[in-house]
């Protein structure tokens, strides 16, 4: 019913332990987490994470409020697509040991606009940033050279422009 | 000042003067500030499931908050249960808890335990203690985030070196704040003013209140709100007592123990008025077929229970008391034609008034067993005799049952019991708290001869601190409730709920040097109960109940509320 990816971001006291109560929050209530991302912000005593989570509406709501109950929420926002942007970074391994490969996958990190920040004889790391479509295609482009290792970040995200998390209320 | 006094004054300021507790080797330097100077008296209880049970009985009985105490490790686990209880019926507990010194933490020192982690989920908030310096403001927020908003237990935890650490310019904080926390305490009026046109416009109403009314004192406004728009008014079980229960107007508790005419009148509403109630499943039965013709206006302090069991039409956010004199304010201005309408409810008021004569309930109080009921028939007397200054406990299981149905609570905060945990064991110290709490009071706990073999060893504190706690055991030999399921639900397959060799229940008293009866025959209840509170001490009266009694009505789990199982 209406299941959809929402991204939530949330501004939160920097202090030990509140991941652990976000994350235990989410698991104690059987909402599913996506991905998580944390990072410290303009303002040193406040944290700032992107959570993408699945579900309805209704679960929505409910993960809004059971996250503003917690203490040291300070604020949540829902962003939409539309009014937002959201990035990830991924690091993808990839084998290099097939012939011409090292100058194929050059050229698909060109065009995906990534960068290539090691090579060693048989394998080479991309770095790749963009939404999550753009990851996902780019790692399926890679699939046929033999994936060894991914590492994504999450999505981090933004309200487009002049409007941002702090100026909301609660 | 090192942080252990710190501690010890900071509560003084917030008033504490009762903290229930057990010491150990990692809470003893505060323990060292108590034995001198502190007007807080502490009573050392003989478990800590004992202190955390008995500071929420204090502060349910009291409206005040209760303190207690524990060491590090085991004695910190041991107030798990408790921390629960009091998340879930939102009670305000702080709880303090040693620890080990903090350069001990995450070696597995002896009686470490990650305590924080543990109680996150069964707290409203907790700390960590890792710089003397934040002991004051740290007590100041314990007691601000227990108290304010929708009340619940906040844990602080006390590494051994805080605790001995010295503070150098120790100010007491006059305020604390939180930027995450602003609860919100006066409704919207658009809400307030949409609410009552619902209730005014309606042709069958109905108020539920759950606990949140007692909690924000407002039984009055309540009661107010229900004379002047001619509203019967079901409750929760946490609720009992919000609206006396013998008042014309109130029909007893709502759900699967409830009174059939309450669970008629929630599946025949067109408008149903909750207030301060989560829709707990021991209320709604099965949510989909919940109300199923009424309109549904919820008000709660907590926004997060809006909406999470039971869809809202008007949802009203804000503390019980406020939104009710709100409501009171419109609904007095209300033009003559509004309150016309009344009129037309006299029929629903009828229907009501049928369901109630109809299953009007015919007990057999001379048999023999005693039928429980009769227990709770002798009990009321004494309630009616003096509501205001008697308290009721309940333990958990048919006793509670038996309580909840049909005793008639006419005060708020007179009765404990643990609703939306169902702890055994939790009656009896709920009871000492709330008697320390209120000394005037007389305090009877309905048990269970099961419930009370969980924390009975606590006649040891009753007796050390002259507290005349009456037991009623409801003693059936056996775990009544769970072999009640059994004889329903199981077939009769009664798997291992004999509880074969309880007490003497006489001789025990007799060794804590309390006062107790056995009683067998129905005649010699109310005498055996009258001769228990005379005797000014800890006492147990014993009784000896049919244990094949059934709690009917009942809806089974997952049932429909207007569809109870019966004789
Ligand atoms: C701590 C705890 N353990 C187990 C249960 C499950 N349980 C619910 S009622 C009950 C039986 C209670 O027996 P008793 O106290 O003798 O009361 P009775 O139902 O016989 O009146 C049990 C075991 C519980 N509610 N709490």
């Amino acid at each position: 019913m209406g299941e959809k990816i929402h991204i939530l971001v949330a501004l939160v006291e920097n202090k030990p332990g509140v991941m652990q109560r976000i994350s235990g929050m989410f698991s104690r209530r059987g909402f599913n987490i996506d991905s998580l991302s944390v990072g410290t912000t303009e303002d040193p005593h406040h944290s700032r994470m992107t959570i993408t989570v699945r579900g309805d509406n209704r679960v929505l709501e409910q993960v809004v409020k059971q996250m503003n109950k917690l203490i040291p929420v300070i604020k949540v926002r829902d962003l939409s697509e539309k009014t937002s942007v959201s990035r990830e970074l991924c690091l993808i391994k990839v084998s290099t040991s097939k012939q011409d490969s090292r100058a194929e996958i050059a050229q698909y990190v060109d065009i995906f606009r990534g960068n290539i920040i090691d090579v060693s004889l048989d394998s080479m790391i991309v770095e790749i940033t963009g939404d999550t479509d753009k990851i996902n295609a780019f790692i399926k482009l890679m699939q046929p050279y033999g994936i060894k290792e991914v590492s994504r970040t999450g999505i981090t995200a933004m309200h487009r422009g002049h409007k941002s998390v702090k100026d909301q209320k609660k | 000042m090192n942080g252990a006094e710190a501690l010890i004054r900071g509560m003084e300021k917030e008033g504490v003067e009762h903290i229930f507790g057990i010491l150990g080797g990692a809470i003893m330097d505060v323990y060292d500030v108590l034995f001198d100077n502190s007007t807080i008296k502490h009573l050392t209880c003989r478990h800590e499931q004992v202190a955390v049970f008995a500071a929420s009985g204090y502060a349910r009985a009291s409206g005040r908050i209760g303190t207690c105490m524990a060491t590090s490790g085991p004695g910190a686990c041991n107030l798990v249960t408790g921390l629960t209880d009091a998340y879930m019926d939102s009670v305000p507990v702080v709880a303090v808890t040693g620890q080990v010194p903090t350069t001990a933490i995450g070696g597995d020192a002896f009686q470490e335990a990650d305590v924080v982690g543990i109680t996150m989920p069964i707290t409203k908030y907790n700390y960590l203690l890792e710089r003397p310096e934040d002991v004051p403001l740290t007590v100041k927020g314990a007691y601000y985030l227990a108290g304010t908003g929708r009340p619940g237990p906040v844990l602080i935890d006390f590494p051994k070196d805080i605790q001995q650490a010295s503070i150098k310019n120790y100010k007491t904080p006059k305020t604390v704040h939180f930027g995450g926390y602003n609860p919100v305490l006066d409704p919207h009026p658009r809400q307030i003013a949409l609410a009552v046109k619902a209730l005014m416009n309606a042709e069958r109403p109905l108020i539920l209140s759950g606990g949140g009314v007692i909690i924000s004192n407002a039984s009055t406004e309540l009661l107010k709100l229900a004379e002047l728009l001619g509203i019967h008014i079901t409750t929760t079980s946490l609720g009992k007592g919000a609206v006396p229960e013998d008042h014309p107007l109130a029909l007893g508790m709502v759900g699967m123990h409830g009174k059939r005419w309450s669970n008629n009148a929630v599946q025949e509403a067109d408008v149903l008025f909750a207030i301060g109630t989560r829709f707990s499943d021991r209320i709604t039965g099965n949510p989909k077929y919940f109300a199923p013709k009424a309109k549904i206006i919820h008000a709660d302090i907590d926004p997060s229970e809006i909406g999470k069991n039971v869809e809202v039409d008007i949802p009203i956010v804000g503390d019980a008391k406020r939104v009710l004199s709100a409501m009171l304010q419109v609904a007095k201005k209300a033009s003559k034609k509004e309150m016309s309408r009344r009129e037309k409810r006299t029929e629903w008021g009828k229907r009501i008034e049928k369901w109630k004569r109809e299953f009007a309930r015919d007990i057999n109080y001379d048999a023999v067993p005693i039928k429980p009921q009769l227990i709770v028939r002798e009990v009321q007397k004494i309630i009616d005799a003096d509501p205001k200054n008697t308290i009721i406990a309940t333990e958990v299981g048919r006793n509670q049952l038996w309580c909840m149905h049909y005793m008639n609570i006419r005060n708020p905060r007179n009765w404990l019991t643990s609703g939306g945990l169902g702890t055994m064991g939790a009656g009896f110290p709920m009871a000492i708290g709330a008697q320390v709490a209120r000394p005037e009071a007389r305090v009877l706990n309905m048990a269970g001869d099961g419930s009370f073999q969980m924390t009975m060893q606590d006649l040891a504190t009753c007796m050390t601190y002259g507290i005349p706690v009456v037991n009623i055991i409801f003693n059936d030999s056996s775990l009544g409730n769970v072999r009640m399921w059994q004889a329903l639900f199981y077939d009769k397959r009664y798997s291992e709920t004999d509880l074969k060799n309880n007490p003497d229940f006489e001789k025990l008293a007799d060794a804590y040097g309390a006062w107790a009866k056995r009683v067998e025959r129905p005649g010699e209840v109310g005498e055996a109960i009258h001769e228990a509170l005379k005797s000014g001490k800890p006492a147990i009266v014993d009784i000896a109940v049919d244990k094949d009694e059934t709690v009917y009505p009942m809806v089974p789990p997952g049932g429909v509320l207007h569809e109870m199982l019966d004789e």
